[in-house]
């Protein structure tokens, strides 16, 4: 039992995780029905940007305390990856929006290769060593079943207000009612006085800051970064929102703790489960079955898809 | 004498000139090479005319068909571990029984070993598109990536409970490719001339490419490539005119896997090893690279994009870092960054100036 | 000439002229490859030695440390001049990268052959220095691997494969023998990355740990590129073992004792080479208090003239010695010696002596078996206290 809450917990951890990245993936397949491919690379800038930052300041202000250096750090690190989605969308995407369906798509995967590879350059394919910042020290609750550390119960936290910011946001703002009409109708949403592309633009920042958010609490986490970090996230983040439902931001969320139980859950029981045929080695692999049962049996994903009518 | 030689030539036409003096010279081709740079260029070149047939399978899925597929590597991987399979002593090590049927251990023929790969990978191609064939371009990317890691982390995983695959260690001690009596790993003695091993594949895998681009040829033009393009332009329509689109796509699934089925088999016993590493998610991407620069659809592009991608990160090797040196004294970008990000921009760019590839078809009626 | 250019119009002739030039840059681009970075004094005869390691990739770190100690052995031998058979002979190092990956391993050698090199130094990984092998002795070269640990180099039949590390077949018993006999540990949880090298070091362990007497509460695999080990230690911390064991490098291993820590794992962790490096204890935090790893070969510390080596290095290269310069170096050194014995410099004499090797390196004495590895491996067992890497133990195997 207590296993099974450990897992329960190291799963929701993940889970909040993948939420938040799939909050972006699914805000922008929302409005312009494309899957940004770059989307995990930018949570990979996130965390490098910031650890320079981080030892940046470590080194001129070494006696601000860790959780206040982070604290500044973060707001930087999502403007920065604000900043590169836009970038990303202006000059890899505008130009394709007529284009035939491959397009976009092919040049989101460069775009993928192209910003590993400034990581590379700038910042070398070493793991890179992530300064803890934040309290690791086990804690131990239920009775000593669980044992989880401050930053794990930081990153739920945090995890769980952006979510209920963004939801307040989408739902009760104008600039929320913009992003769903462009979400639902462009056209018609441009007649009545929307600006699509500036739409668009925000809904990319948006979600680049998320994803920096994200970037910089993976590497809390696990306490080093690389260049290689955004990538499997970022799938795994896509099928969590194709789980809860594509442009649907319950969704996205559901989606996210949904898959890292499972993960979590499935990679600890999956020896057993099998009888030792299968093990923790395919780990990696139940997102993508899980995706592709959730397109063969229920394409809409669970709480239903929310795109506009595109061919 | 000079006369003759003209009189000659305007019998034969402009057309077949051009052939017979591409024929001609690809059929020298190894021996210039191989004087001008080594052994190791006519490797290079080896694995280039794998990689054509690879990259026209994926022109058949991507470019003809329209459907973006991303794990298009395991194809290629599972005819590799075909042969891997049936030509060394892996099995036969693993499993008694096995050794107790084949006593002399399991040497299957080269041409067995293509017709299995590519019925396997065929089928294979169309379990991956049976789940597959209702999904849009961009999901369906992202399913066919992820089927092509699942059956990378099954190849690297399945020493246990079985030893099915070796695993990491990957399969040694493969077969080397034997064909017509004609042992394709030792130099052959024609008398006049020895033609080292690395030439005779050359001819072989030449021999491969050019079958692979006349089927390409013959199926574009037939009622099946139609069918594709109608596909790819517009599904419903297609649809509309009785196309049966279900049956189309797994046809295109299936060919294009058969491809690299093939060229999977002629690989694991043109390198004698086979192991996971060998394909990864980014050997697809580079296949991928090479049908869009050379012009998704287009045959004589995607030839061209292959073999300039296959040919550039050996050429990157040799020239960069020495130019970094004589310029800077030291290496500031390495060959294999610097390859990563031309391919990176590649695509992007000509995604957005020439996404018809760099060698476009002319008077095309596609858009 | 003029009726030529009547049939074919320029387009047709300007692309017969670029593939003409196309093939002969290729040409030409396989011939300008190696400058040497140091010019071949005019009386000398120049004599090649290959060296192949990852120099891109996330140990490269390790890869470009390798080259270091063959190029600073090659240096100090040009230096004191070198004379065989009466000849004089410059030594030139060819330095290859393999990128880590088999495939590029074996085109890379491919290419070294080509160059004619008397014998190559390498690879620094297990999973190329096997196929790359097989090129080399086709073409009848000596391999000297300073690092490849897995036992399947030598068991090929090659002639020519010989390495200067101890095998796994000796690093995983060794770490078995330390966790039954020094930790006294009664059940142990083995992890390994899914690779050849670090399922083979797992595997050995397991063998020798089994025949112990030990109980084995859990076998899990991971991946080379994992991140997250949660929930294969949270299984295993059910299963409550004294020792966890993990096969791999230190890119994944040092998240591992971080993650086991931050689970309240209190089994020790023990690892081989792969993760023995000094960026473990970045990678692990504070954790790595509770690491104990082995490397394959007698270390720095402990060698007679291993301070002098790391002054000497740490002038010339102006960065640490990682780990396996040593015996690069001392390869450079094994491969002269054979020259000199052979009095050639040719690459099948020099095969000839290689098994009467007997000589005292910078890393101990050197001799090898009919198979090519070392008769006296020795193995060091690690710990790391203050963040850094100590010696604990060096056992003779």
């Amino acid at each position: 039992m207590e296993t099974f809450l450990q897992q329960l917990v190291n799963g929701l951890v993940l889970g909040s995780i993948y939420a938040l990245i799939a909050l972006g993936y699914t805000m922008v397949y929302g409005v312009l029905g494309i899957i940004n491919f770059a989307h995990g690379e930018v949570l990979m800038i996130g965390a490098l940007v910031s650890l320079t930052l981080i030892q940046g300041m470590m080194m001129l202000t070494p006696f601000l305390p860790g959780w206040l250096i982070l604290v500044l750090v973060l707001p930087i690190t999502m403007a920065v990856c604000a900043a590169l989605s836009y970038t990303i969308e202006r000059v890899a995407y505008r130009p394709l929006r007529n284009a035939p369906r491959l397009a976009p798509l092919i040049s989101a995967i460069g775009m993928s290769v192209l910003l590993q590879t400034i990581a590379m350059m700038v910042w070398s394919r070493d793991p890179l060593m992530y300064p803890q910042l934040l309290p690791s020290l086990p804690i131990q609750l239920f009775n000593s079943a669980v044992t989880i550390t401050g930053k794990e119960l930081i990153i739920i936290a945090v995890a769980f207000l952006v979510m209920c910011a963004l939801l307040l946001l989408v739902e009760r703002t104008r600039l929320g009612r913009a992003m769903r009409a462009t979400a639902e109708q462009t056209q018609i949403a441009a007649l009545m006085g929307v600006n699509p592309n500036r739409v668009i633009s925000i809904t990319f920042m948006l979600g680049g800051a998320l994803a920096g958010l994200a970037g910089v609490m993976i590497a809390t986490n696990y306490g080093n970064a690389n260049f290689y970090m955004g990538f499997i996230p970022g799938l795994k983040a896509f099928t969590a929102a194709v789980l809860g439902g594509i442009g649907n931001i319950r969704g996205a969320m559901l989606g996210g703790l949904l898959l890292g139980l499972i993960e979590s859950l499935g990679a600890g029981y999956i020896g057993d489960l099998t009888g030792g045929v299968l093990g923790s080695n395919y780990q990696d692999i139940f997102a993508f079955i899980v995706l592709i049962m959730v397109l063969v049996l229920r394409p809409s994903g669970l709480l239903g898809e929310r795109v506009s009518d595109r061919a | 004498m000079a006369n003759g030689f003209l009189i000659v030539l305007n019998f034969i036409s402009q057309r077949r000139m051009v052939l017979l003096l591409a024929i001609l010279s690809l059929l020298i081709l190894p021996w210039c090479i191989g004087a001008a740079g080594g052994n190791y260029w006519v490797r290079v070149l080896d694995f280039a005319l794998l990689y054509v047939v690879l990259a026209l399978g994926l022109n058949v899925v991507v470019g003809f068909a329209g459907l973006l597929d991303l794990g298009f590597i395991a194809f290629y991987a599972l005819g590799a571990y075909t042969f891997a399979l049936l030509a060394s002593p892996h099995l036969t090590q693993s499993f008694a029984a096995i050794a107790a049927l084949f006593p002399a251990g399991l040497h299957s023929p080269i041409w067995l070993a293509c017709l299995i790969g590519a019925l396997l990978a065929a089928t294979f191609g169309i379990i991956l598109g049976v789940p597959t064939l209702k999904l849009r371009g961009d999901y369906l990317a992202i399913v066919t990536l992820g089927f092509g890691e699942i059956i990378r982390i099954f190849l690297n995983n399945l020493d246990r409970p079985i030893n099915l695959t070796n695993g990491p260690k990957g399969i040694r001690a493969i077969d080397s490719i034997e064909l017509f009596g004609i042992s394709f790993a030792k130099s052959l003695d024609l008398g006049f001339i020895q033609v080292p091993a690395l030439y005779l594949i050359f001819y072989l895998f030449l021999f491969l490419a050019c079958l692979a681009t006349v089927i390409c040829m013959r199926l574009q033009n037939s009622r099946i490539g139609r069918a594709w393009v109608a596909i790819r332009e517009d599904e419903v329509a297609a649809q509309a005119m009785g196309i049966n689109t279900r049956n189309m796509k797994l046809l295109a699934f299936a060919i294009g896997a058969s491809f690299a089925g093939v060229a999977g088999v002629l690989f694991a016993g043109f390198q004698g090893f086979v192991s996971p590493e060998s394909f990864t998610l980014w050997e697809s991407i580079v296949v991928l690279a090479m049908v869009v620069l050379g012009g998704i659809g287009h045959i004589p592009g995607v030839i061209l994009g292959a073999i300039l991608l296959a040919i550039f990160p050996e050429v990157l090797r040799g020239v960069v870092q020495p130019i970094q040196h004589a310029l800077f004294g030291q290496v500031i970008i390495d060959a294999e960054i610097l390859r990563q990000l031309i391919y990176g921009l590649a695509l992007i760019l000509i995604m957005l100036y020439r996404p018809k590839g760099i060698w476009q078809k002319r008077g095309a009626s596609t858009s | 000439m003029q009726a030529l250019f009547q049939r074919f119009n320029l387009r047709q002739i300007s692309i017969a002229v670029s593939a003409i030039v196309l093939v002969t840059l290729l040409g030409a681009c396989g011939k300008s490859d190696k400058k040497p970075a140091a010019a071949v004094p005019a009386d000398a005869t120049e004599v090649k030695i290959g060296h192949v390691a990852p120099l891109t990739g996330p140990i490269a770190h390790l890869g470009k440390d390798n080259e270091n100690g063959a190029r600073l052995a090659i240096e100090e031998i040009n230096k004191t001049g070198l004379m065989i058979d009466g000849k004089k002979i410059f030594l030139t190092l060819v330095p290859e990268d393999d990128a880590e990956d088999p495939k590029t391993a074996t085109q890379v050698a491919q290419k070294l052959v080509d160059t004619k090199v008397a014998a190559v130094v390498g690879h620094l990984n297990s999973g190329t220095s096997i196929p790359a092998s097989k090129i080399y002795s086709d073409a009848g070269i000596t391999q000297i691997s300073p690092s490849a640990t897995n036992p399947e180099y030598t068991k090929q039949g090659f002639k020519t494969t010989y390495r200067l590390v101890a095998t796994d077949a000796q690093q995983g018993p060794a770490l078995a023998n330390y966790v039954t006999q020094k930790l006294q540990a009664k059940s142990v949880a083995i992890i390994d990355d899914a690779t050849q090298y670090g399922k083979g070091l797992a595997d050995e362990f397991e063998k020798t740990v089994k025949a112990a007497g030990l109980k084995i509460v859990a076998r899990e695999a991971s991946n080379n590129k994992a991140t997250d080990f949660k929930a294969i230690l949270t299984k295993i911390k059910g299963t409550k073992p004294d020792v966890i064991m993990y096969g791999g490098m230190d890119a994944t291993g040092g998240p591992l004792a971080k993650q086991a820590k931050e689970l309240g794992i209190t089994a020790k962790i023990v690892g081989g080479d792969g993760m023995c490096t000094e960026k473990l204890a970045d990678l692990a935090g504070d954790a790595v208090t509770n690491v104990t790893c082995s490397e394959a070969g007698m270390a720095l510390s402990k060698m007679a003239n291993g301070n002098d080596f790391q002054k000497r290095y740490k002038e010339r290269f102006n960065t640490e010695v990682q780990i396996y310069s040593p015996f690069t170096y001392d390869a450079v050194y094994v491969l002269v010696d054979a020259m000199k014995r052979a009095k050639s410099t040719d690459p099948a004499k020099i095969l000839l002596v290689m098994p009467e090797t007997q000589m005292n390196g910078l890393t101990g004495n050197i001799a090898f078996d009919k198979q090519g590895d070392l008769q006296h491996g020795v193995i060091s067992l690690y710990e790391y206290k203050d963040k850094k890497k100590s010696v604990l133990d060096v056992v003779k195997m």
